[in-house]
Parts: structure tokens; C-alpha cells; sequence
């Protein structure tokens, strides 16, 4: 339902300036998208270095102190580099689309807010080739290990982060102003997709919990460099309030990684069962509790810090309720399927594979809340399957779902179903061998961050070293599919999935270079 | 080739240890239970998604039903999880509350976490009885690259274990020296972080004799997982004899300080305190790992004034991953590793220092 | 008739923003100076962390509990770059809830130049912490050692007359930190 108007045909520029002076939402959205595409193989080829020298037991690829390194930048660079950009990169994308707005509300920013993040992880990236090395300190970056016994480029990973912040509150601010002002008229709040609305929840998250870290780490450089000591006992500091500061910023960002996804997968189960989605309301519900509660539980990464037994209680309670609201989640996407009639096409069967897998995540993540039995899983392998599983499975597998789901609207081309599918497979044999024995190696005692472990661990962590080759590599073929989907393909209709409903189902594809110049008026089909 | 059927594969294990402990034995039956019903919930969870899959597909001409919420279900989903919480809340705070029972302990060990090593203090009213050592890996490098056949315990073995006797209570007062760092013995249940400045306690009342290994569970930097732990429990009686040789070997290794040590003595000494306490970061051909750790071959310290080369190793230097071994290693070895170090890869200053020295510059003798 | 609206907000209103967020710049980086006191505070009020509170002043004389027997331990470490020897002159007492008491630590600089050291006491277990006063102690100030310097340093402290029940011994730990400015400057 578009309507004409002159100021659409107005193109985009030409040549590669058009990219770097954008403020089109389209083009930032896509820029993004392959940012993190880009982040995601850096990071990725980092993992393998871990997994080839954990293949074995003995040092064999690299030393103790370029193993730290690299455990640590995979870290950053996944979080901040490949999730979080990816689901930015979406947002752009789709959040104007949905809620019938002509752009982003702050095009500029918007630009800005993107072309600030190569400079960043320039900036960290090029500590790997400094006099010292890269941080070696783990993506917790806990003091003292990282203020007094870091390494010099520390102070380049604190500029990249404060920068990676800045770009993070800009892009939520875009957001939520967006949401909040450019709906178009008679799209009340309860009428958003969920993807839009979980965006809302997660931007404020982000403006929340940003400046934290963004204080923590000013707080490091000024600890690293001024004589302060925040963060040491002899100054009349403390290494612990670092950790609580680190984690009330780090357990929100966890769920920012997280709610985006549900936002997604709320979209295409109930396309694909051609059924609308099973409580939409308790959805919403669900989301907001899951974000107030991630700022109030945060002492969970700490259990073993030393903490009073009436704290310990608190935060172990506090986080066994977390379980409700996500419970209902998964209860509500399983109803949402109950009685629909089915098809599996790639984006289907990501999204089906992220309930099951993030909800084993999740079981574990409950298990890990009891704190009598977290003095075993902590900082264990147990904890490295349990936050990879709602991370990979979870965060990422959304990602490819959305970019299989959305594919046709953003180039007007239909991908490769049985390459599509064959991706999935690859990718989800290869996720569960690479992190399921890992549940096994962390209950038998192997502590995580080690570059080399006892004999008994042997077996699992090649097994786990050889699904993580296999997981990799078949990320080279979900980039074949893509790069082959733009260059052509079979035409996608404008509704391009049976069951799809949503304003940017309305567009035809490829969606135009600018959409809802006029608001559109027909919003009966707004979520599904 | 990697296990070679050698007796890790006893230890083969998929599950969490039930330990040696009244604590750890509630500790792993908790997390059976939690186990059991997180497999319960995901057994009903993905069954109807399965159930779903099969008979509600297009292509067996499904038809997609209209509804889209029912509020008692949803009622119904939320309140169910929500018991099962509880049930699982009432065992974990009944088990955490024994854990932080703070009864009256037998035996009081100081655990103090130093790069990569850990420190045991046996706390003791009388100073000369008091027992203090460090305990470190044993694993040697040939075996870490990969140049002899890896033993049986691999990266969990020490030097000295620390040893405690069953059936009584002894306490863990942890501490550290320079960054955080965990200390954990699966076996019994006890994970506590290490904080510079700041000292927590856990304890434990073990019912087997046995040897019982752990790791360090905190990032610590380079080393972090070569810093394992070995605890030996054993009868209360071999305890009490343990500890008397303990100090009695104390006795005898002060005595010998006062000996005259002859060089070649002190170079094989040397070379053994060398391998353990230094060549982590100064490695084994003195080279260390510039700028971190700075070389100690025809430079530096190590080829310059003695009275500074010692005052580096007694005391360490502020600020950098240099320690004070000064209160790490006896007179004898501290002796013995100087002399070493001058001497080694060439350096061949050809001058030594006698462990009497040592003992004088460490008691307040003018350097 | 909303992008209308925008292009009409006027300076004023944007100079009144940006005050604004300066304004909520400079409050948020001292708050992040008042984050170590604030946490002090909520650590001596809680005991968590071990920590003890400052000095102690009562108004008037503590009951002395005569049945009851308290231990104290002592202990004592040096934290990563400081040489000095430090040692607690008593291993353990044996105290009387209420009662004031005197404990005696050594300390000697064995090296060839001035340093600054800072003691930092720590307590455990937690719950015990806030029962501990210190009415006199050497980690309340940094102590200045010359080269060679030996001293014996007070702590005078009384046990609270309140103290759980379940607690028999307290330990109480002083880790000597160097906090002489070249350490500083080479740590840094």
C-alpha cells in the first residue's frame, strides 16, 4: 500500500561516497549489517585459534600470554562488534518499515552513530600489534589484572570502548525517538510489531547501562594513569566494586543481546504457522519484566566473590524469577505453532531451533542461579556452554533468520532455499558438537580461559574443537548465499511469505530507497 | 595417542564430582535435582514443539486454528514455573545456609594466591611452629611442549600438596598477593576468589583420605592455568608426623644456611628454583618475554651489581609482575637462584653469594 | 506537520538542553568519584566485604562480658611490590567482648630508600566485621618508613558485647600495601 510521490525517486548517491555520506536508513541498516558480518568472521577466526590450541592437551599454536589475547578480543569483538551491530544493523532497517515512518528519526546521527564503530574496533583491533600485546585481561576486564598488571594498549581498548558506547546510545536515542515519534497515525503502542517493541525495551536498556561502562572504564584509565584507586585496596578502593559495576552494566547487556532476538523470532514463528502470534499482550509484559529484572540481579557473576549470605539469597532468588517471564515466552512461541499449519522453510527452522536451543541456554543459566551449586559451575566450561548456547543458538541464529526472512523484501530476490537449508543444518550440527560437550568438560572441573588442561578433558574438548571447524566454515556458505541473493535470483513477490504480516510486507521488493514518504493508512495487519 | 588408556580414563567423568564432603554430597544432589527437573521441563516443553511439528505442517493439510490467547492458560503457565521455583529455592538456601555456618575450626590454613602459585600458611599461636610454603606446578615444560609423553596427572600436580587431616574442621582463609585469583577443590565443594587486600574464609570437613586436585578458577593472566592445586588428606596421625617433619625441616634448612655452600652447589640448586619460581616468565633460556618480562641474559640486573640483582629477587620491584621472593623462598634457594642466574647462559660472572648472606640482608643486617 | 514543528524549536531551547546535559555530565563524573565513599559506607554498614568502619568513638564505657571468650587472630601479608617485613607481634588473643584491648604489629623497611605504606584491615567472617572496633589504629593513616626503619604499631580495639553468637574466633587480616609515589609511577 504505497503511495506515489514525487520525492521518491530521488536515488541514492553514486559511487562509494554514497556510503560514507548516507543517512538513509536502508543503507545504514545494510552498512551495519555487513560491519558485523565482517566482526563476526574476525571473531570468529579468533575462536578457531582457541578451539585448534584446545584441540589438544600440551601448548602447540600459540603461547599462554597470545591465548589470553585472543580469548579476550573474541570476546569484545563478538559482543560488541558482531551481535549488537547486527541487531542495529536490523533495526535500521526494519523499524521504519514496520511502524510506517520515512527514515530513522536523526539521519545524521545515524550515520554518525555507524561510522564511528569502524574507528573503534580499528582502534582495538590494532592493539594486537602493539609493543605487550592486545588486553589479555578477558572481556570482564577485571582490576586489578587489567589496571595495575595490564598491558600499555589497555588504554586503547578504554578509547575503543568509550567509543563503541557513544555509538551504542546514539543508535538508541535514534530508536526510541523514532518508536516514540514517527509511527504512523493509528499505530497505538499495542498495535507495534514485537520486534519494534522489544527494540524500545533493549534501547532504553542500552541508554541505561552504556554510561555505566562507560564509567568503569574511565575509572580504569584514571586508575591506569592518575594515581586514583578506585579499584585498589591500598588507595582505599576496592577490585570488587568493579565487578559490581562491570556487572550491573554487564547483566543488562546480556539481555541486550537477547530481546532484539525474541523480537525476531516473534515475527516469523507465526508467518510460518500462518497463525497469529499466542499472546502478544504477555509478550510485551514479558519482555518489560525481563529488562526491569536484569538491572536487580546483577551479583549473579559474583557469587564466589564473597558476598553475605543474605545477599547471596537475594540475588539467587532474583534471578530463579527471570525464569517466569522467559518461560512464558517459550510457552507462548510453542502455542503460537500448536494448531498452525506448518511449513519449514530456513528461516523457520533457525527460528525453531533458537527456542529449543536458546531454551536449554536457559535451563542452564537456571541452574547456574542456584548459588550451593554455582561454587561448582562457576567460572567453569559449564559457564561457557551456558552463555554460548544463548548467545550462538540464541543471538546469532536470529540474526541469520532474520537476514534469511528479510533477504527477499531488502533485494527483491528470493535466496537459495535448499543452499539456505543446508546452511542451517551445517551451522546447527556444528553449534551443538561444538558447545554441547562443553556442558560435560566444566561439570568434570575444567575452569574456562585455560590454554591448556588436564588429560581427562581430552576427548571433549576435541570433539568440541573439531563442531567448532564445522560451525566456522559453514559461515563461508551462508555468505556465498547472501552474495548470490543480491546478485539475482527468483523474484520475490511483495508479501514474499505466505503468512507474513507487517507494513513492510505492504512494499514491494526490493523495498524502494525511501518508503512511507506519505504514513500509510491500512495498519490492520501491523503484527501478526 | 592422547589417553593411551592410562588411568585418566578412569577419570573420566560427565558429571559433577560427588566429593568427599557432607557439603559437596548436598551440593551435587542439589544440582541433580535441579538437573532432573530442568530435563522434566524440557522434556514437556520440546515434546509439544515436536507433537507440533508433525501433525500441524502444511503439508499434511493442517489448517491454522484462529486462536491467540487464552488468559488462563497463560495464568497457568506462569504460576506453575513459579512453584517449581520454590521447590528448588527451599534446598539451595537450606544447603547455603551449612555452607556459611561458622563454627569453630581444628586447623586454620592461610591459602594466599601469587602469580601463578598458590602460598599455605598453617596458622600457628607459636611463630617457630608456624608452617609456610608454596606450592607450585610440577608438571615439567618438556611435557607442556610437547616433548616427553604427558603423566597421568598433567597440569594437576605440584611440588609441595597441601596436606590435611579427615574428619576435622579445617578453614581456608583466602587471600592474594597481586590480582584475583579462585581457589578451588572440586572435591570439597569450595570455590572462594582470591582478593588482593581483603581476606574471606571457607572451610570444609573431609570424611576420605585421598589426594583431591583443583585449578585456579579466576583469570589471573599468563599462567592462570598452570597454577593447580593438590590437596592430600590423610589420617589425623600421619597429619601430626607430616607436621613435624615440616618443621623440623624448617629447623634443618635454617642450619644449613649457616654452612658454607660451594658453587657447584649452588648452581644445581640454583637451576631447580630457576625451573620453578622463575623460568614462567624469564623462561628457561633466560630470554623472558620482552617488554613484560624483561631478558635476563647478558643484561640487566643479572650481569650487574649483586647487592641489586639481590635486592630485586628479595624484594621484588613495585609496580611490574616482579615478586618479592624474599618471604617465598628459603635463604638457600634464594642464594642458589642469584648465583644461578649470574652464571647461566653465559653470563658467567663467576661470583656467588652465600645463603648466611641472604639470612643477614633478610634479618636487618646493613646491605 | 511534525517535521514542521521541529524546524521551529527555537536557541533558547537548545541552549537550555545542552546546559542541561553539561549540567548531568559534571554531576554523573563526581558521582563516579562518590562511588568509592558511597560503596565505603555501604560496606561498613553491611560488613560486607570484610571491611571494618574507621575509628570507633563510644560515648560511654562498654560492658565487659566476663563469660564470654572471643578469639582473635591475626594476620598479616604484603600485596605485590612491597618489600617491607611486616609481621603481628601476637599470633592470636584471647578477648573478652567489651573489654579494650592492645595488639602490637612490626614493620621494617629492608630496602635503600623511603617508602609509603598503607594498611589495609580486613575481617572475617563478614557478619563479624561491624563488631570489630578499632579505637586506635596504624591503617587509619598512610606510615612513612626511611630506609631501615623498624617500628612496632598499635591497634587498640574492643569487641562488641553484640557480636553473634555463633562467632568463637575473628580474624583479622592487614595486607601492607606500597603506596610510595615512584611504585605508583612505575606501576603506572
Amino acid at each position: 500500500m504505497i503511495t506515489e510521490h514525487p520525492h521518491d525517486s530521488h536515488g541514492p548517491d553514486k559511487g562509494l561516497m554514497r556510503w560514507v555520506v548516507t543517512t538513509n536508513h536502508k543503507d545504514i541498516g545494510t552498512l551495519y549489517l555487513w560491519f558485523s558480518f565482517l566482526m563476526f568472521l574476525t571473531g570468529g577466526v579468533m575462536a578457531l585459534i582457541i578451539r585448534s590450541e584446545l584441540f589438544q592437551p600440551g601448548l602447540q599454536l600459540v603461547q599462554p600470554e597470545s591465548f589470553n589475547q585472543m580469548t579476550t578480543m573474541h570476546g569484545l569483538i563478538m559482543v560488541f562488534g558482531a551481535v549488537m551491530p547486527a541487531f542495529v544493523g536490523l533495526a535500521n532497517w526494519l523499524i521504519p518499515m514496520m511502524v510506517g515512518a520515512p527514515d530513522m528519526a536523526m539521519p545524521r546521527m545515524n550515520n554518525f552513530s555507524f561510522w564511528i564503530l569502524p574507528f573503534a574496533f580499528g582502534l582495538l583491533l590494532s592493539s594486537l600489534f602493539m609493543e605487550g600485546g592486545a588486553p589479555n585481561f578477558g572481556w570482564t576486564f577485571y582490576a586489578p589484572l587489567s589496571t595495575d598488571f595490564g598491558p600499555p594498549s589497555t588504554t586503547f581498548f578504554i578509547f575503543g570502548v568509550h567509543m563503541m558506547g557513544i555509538s551504542s546510545i546514539m543508535g538508541s536515542i535514534n530508536i526510541i525517538v523514532t518508536i516514540l515519534n514517527l509511527r504512523a497515525p493509528g499505530m497505538t503502542l499495542m498495535k507495534m510489531p514485537l520486534f519494534v517493541w522489544t527494540w524500545l525495551i533493549t534501547a532504553y536498556l542500552l541508554i541505561a547501562v552504556m554510561p555505566v561502562l562507560a564509567g568503569v572504564v574511565t575509572m580504569m584509565l584514571m586508575d591506569i594513569h592518575f594515581n586514583t584507586a578506585f579499584f585498589s585496596a591500598g588507595g582505599g578502593g576496592d577490585p570488587v566494586l568493579f565487578q559490581h559495576i562491570f556487572w550491573f552494566f554487564g547483566h543488562p547487556e546480556v539481555y541486550i543481546m537477547i530481546l532484539p532476538a525474541f523480537g525476531v523470532v516473534s515475527a516469523i514463528i507465526p508467518t510460518f504457522a500462518r497463525k497469529r502470534l499466542f499472546g502478544y499482550e504477555s509478550m510485551v509484559y514479558a519482555t518489560s519484566s525481563i529488562a526491569f529484572l536484569s538491572f536487580i540481579v546483577w551479583a549473579h557473576h559474583m557469587f564466589t566473590v564473597g558476598i553475605p549470605i543474605a545477599g547471596e539469597l537475594y540475588f539467587m532468588y532474583a534471578t530463579m524469577l527471570i525464569a517466569v517471564p522467559t518461560g512464558v515466552k517459550v510457552f507462548n512461541w510453542v502455542a503460537t505453532m500448536w494448531q498452525g499449519s506448518m511449513t519449514f522453510e530456513t528461516p523457520m527452522l533457525f527460528a525453531i531451533a533458537f527456542v529449543v536451543l536458546f531454551t536449554i541456554g536457559g535451563l542452564s543459566g537456571l541452574m547456574l542461579s542456584i548459588v550451593p551449586a554455582d561454587f561448582q559451575y562457576h567460572d567453569t566450561y559449564f559457564v561457557v556452554a551456558h552463555f554460548h548456547y544463548v548467545l550462538v543458538p540464541g543471538s546469532v541464529f536470529s540474526v541469520m533468520a532474520a537476514v534469511y526472512y528479510w533477504l527477499p523484501k531488502w533485494t527483491g530476490n528470493m535466496y537459495d532455499e535448499a543452499l539456505g537449508k543446508t546452511h542451517f543444518w551445517l551451522s546447527f550440527i556444528g553449534i551443538n558438537i561444538t558447545f554441547f560437550p562443553q556442558h560435560f568438560s566444566g561439570l568434570a572441573g575444567m575452569p574456562r580461559r585455560i590454554p591448556d588442561y588436564a588429560l581427562q578433558f581430552a576427548d571433549f574438548n576435541m570433539i568440541s574443537s573439531c563442531g567448532a571447524f564445522l560451525f566456522g566454515f559453514s559461515q563461508l556458505l551462508f555468505l556465498f548465499i547472501i552474495i548470490k541473493t543480491i546478485r539475482g535470483g527468483e523474484k520475490a513477490t511483495e508479501q514474499v511469505w505466505e503468512g507474513a504480516h507487517g507494513l513492510e510486507w505492504t512494499l514491494p521488493s526490493p523495498a524502494p530507497y525511501h518508503t512511507f514518504a506519505t504514513p500509510p493508512s491500512d495498519l490492520n495487519d501491523a503484527h501478526g | 595417542m592422547l589417553l593411551g588408556g592410562n588411568a585418566a580414563m578412569a577419570d573420566w567423568a560427565v558429571n559433577m564430582t560427588q566429593g568427599v564432603t557432607e557439603i559437596s554430597r548436598q551440593v551435587y544432589d542439589l544440582h541433580m535435582i535441579i538437573f532432573i527437573l530442568c530435563v522434566v521441563i524440557g522434556i514437556v516443553v520440546f515434546g509439544a514443539m515436536m507433537v507440533s511439528m508433525i501433525l500441524h505442517r502444511k503439508s499434511r493439510g493442517a489448517v491454522p486454528a484462529t486462536f491467540h490467547e487464552n488468559t488462563k492458560l497463560e495464568y497457568l503457565w506462569t504460576v506453575i514455573p513459579i512453584v517449581i521455583l520454590v521447590v528448588m529455592a527451599l534446598p539451595a538456601t537450606s544447603t547455603l545456609q551449612d555452607m556459611y555456618d561458622a563454627g569453630e575450626s581444628d586447623i586454620d590454613i592461610e591459602v594466599r594466591g601469587i602469580q601463578w602459585k598458590w602460598q599455605y600458611t598453617y596458622l600457628n599461636d607459636d611463630p617457630a611452629k608456624e608452617v609456610r610454603f608454596v606450592s607450585s606446578l610440577s608438571t615439567p615444560r618438556d611435557e607442556i611442549e610437547n616433548r616427553a609423553t604427558k603423566n597421568e596427572f598433567y597440569l594437576v600436580e605440584v611440588d609441595e600438596p597441601m596436606v590435611i587431616p579427615i574428619n576435622k574442621r579445617v578453614r581456608f582463609l583466602i587471600t592474594s598477593e597481586d590480582v584475583i585469583h579462585a581457589w578451588w577443590v572440586p572435591a570439597f565443594a569450595v570455590k572462594k576468589d582470591a582478593i588482593p587486600g581483603f581476606i574471606h574464609e571457607s572451610w570444609t570437613i573431609v570424611d576420605e583420605p585421598g589426594i583431591y586436585r583443583g585449578q585456579c578458577a579466576e583469570l589471573c593472566g599468563k599462567d592462570h592455568g598452570f597454577m593447580p592445586i593438590e590437596v592430600h588428606a590423610v589420617s589425623e596421625e600421619d597429619y601430626e608426623i607430616w607436621l613435624a617433619e615440616k618443621q623440623e625441616a624448617a629447623r634443618v634448612v635454617y642450619e644449613t644456611i649457616g654452612k658454607e655452600w660451594t658453587f657447584e652447589e649452588l648452581m644445581a640448586t640454583g637451576e631447580t628454583v630457576y625451573q620453578q619460581s622463575c623460568a614462567a616468565c624469564h623462561q628457561l633460556n633466560g630470554e623472558g618475554i620482552p617488554p613484560v618480562f624483561p631478558s635476563l641474559k647478558g643484561q640487566g640486573l643479572a650481569v650487574g651489581p649483586i647487592a641489586a640483582h639481590t635486592d630485586i629477587i628479595l624484594n621484588g620491584k613495585a609496580g611490574t609482575a616482579m615478586q618479592a621472593f624474599g618471604t617465598q623462598l628459603n635463604p638457600a634457594q634464594l642464594a642458589a637462584v642469584i648465583t644461578y642466574e649470574r652464571n647461566a647462559w653465559g653470563n658467567n660472572l663467576g661470583d656467588h653469594i652465600q645463603p648466611s648472606r641472604i639470612n643477614e640482608i633478610l634479618s636487618g643486617g646493613a646491605q | 506537520m511534525r517535521m514542521v514543528k521541529m524546524r521551529m524549536v527555537n536557541m533558547t531551547d537548545n541552549t537550555k538542553t545542552a546546559v542541561r546535559l553539561l549540567g548531568t555530565a559534571v554531576f554523573m563524573f563526581a558521582f563516579g568519584f562518590l562511588l568509592v565513599p558511597l560503596y565505603d559506607v555501604l560496606c561498613a554498614v553491611t560488613g560486607f566485604n570484610g571491611k571494618t568502619a574507621g575509628q570507633y568513638v563510644s560515648e560511654k564505657a562498654p560492658e565487659i562480658d566476663k563469660d564470654r571468650w572471643v578469639t582473635v587472630q591475626f594476620i598479616t601479608n604484603n600485596n605485590a611490590g612491597m618489600p617491607a617485613e611486616f609481621r603481628p607481634k601476637q599470633r592470636s588473643m584471647r578477648v573478652h567482648p567489651g573489654e579494650v584491648n592492645t595488639a602490637e604489629f612490626f614493620v621494617r623497611n629492608p630496602v635503600a630508600r623511603t617508602i609509603t605504606a598503607q594498611a589495609v584491615p580486613s575481617v572475617s567472617p563478614f557478619h563479624a566485621a561491624s563488631y570489630l572496633h578499632k579505637t586506635e589504629c596504624f591503617c587509619f593513616e598512610q606510615q612513612q618508613l626511611a630506609e631501615g626503619e623498624a617500628l612496632d604499631m598499635p591497634l587498640r580495639f574492643i569487641v562488641d558485647n553484640e557480636l553473634p553468637a555463633d562467632v568463637t574466633t575473628l580474624t583479622l587480616s592487614y595486607t601492607l600495601f606500597n603506596v610510595s609515589q615512584e611504585a605508583l609511577a612505575v606501576a603506572r
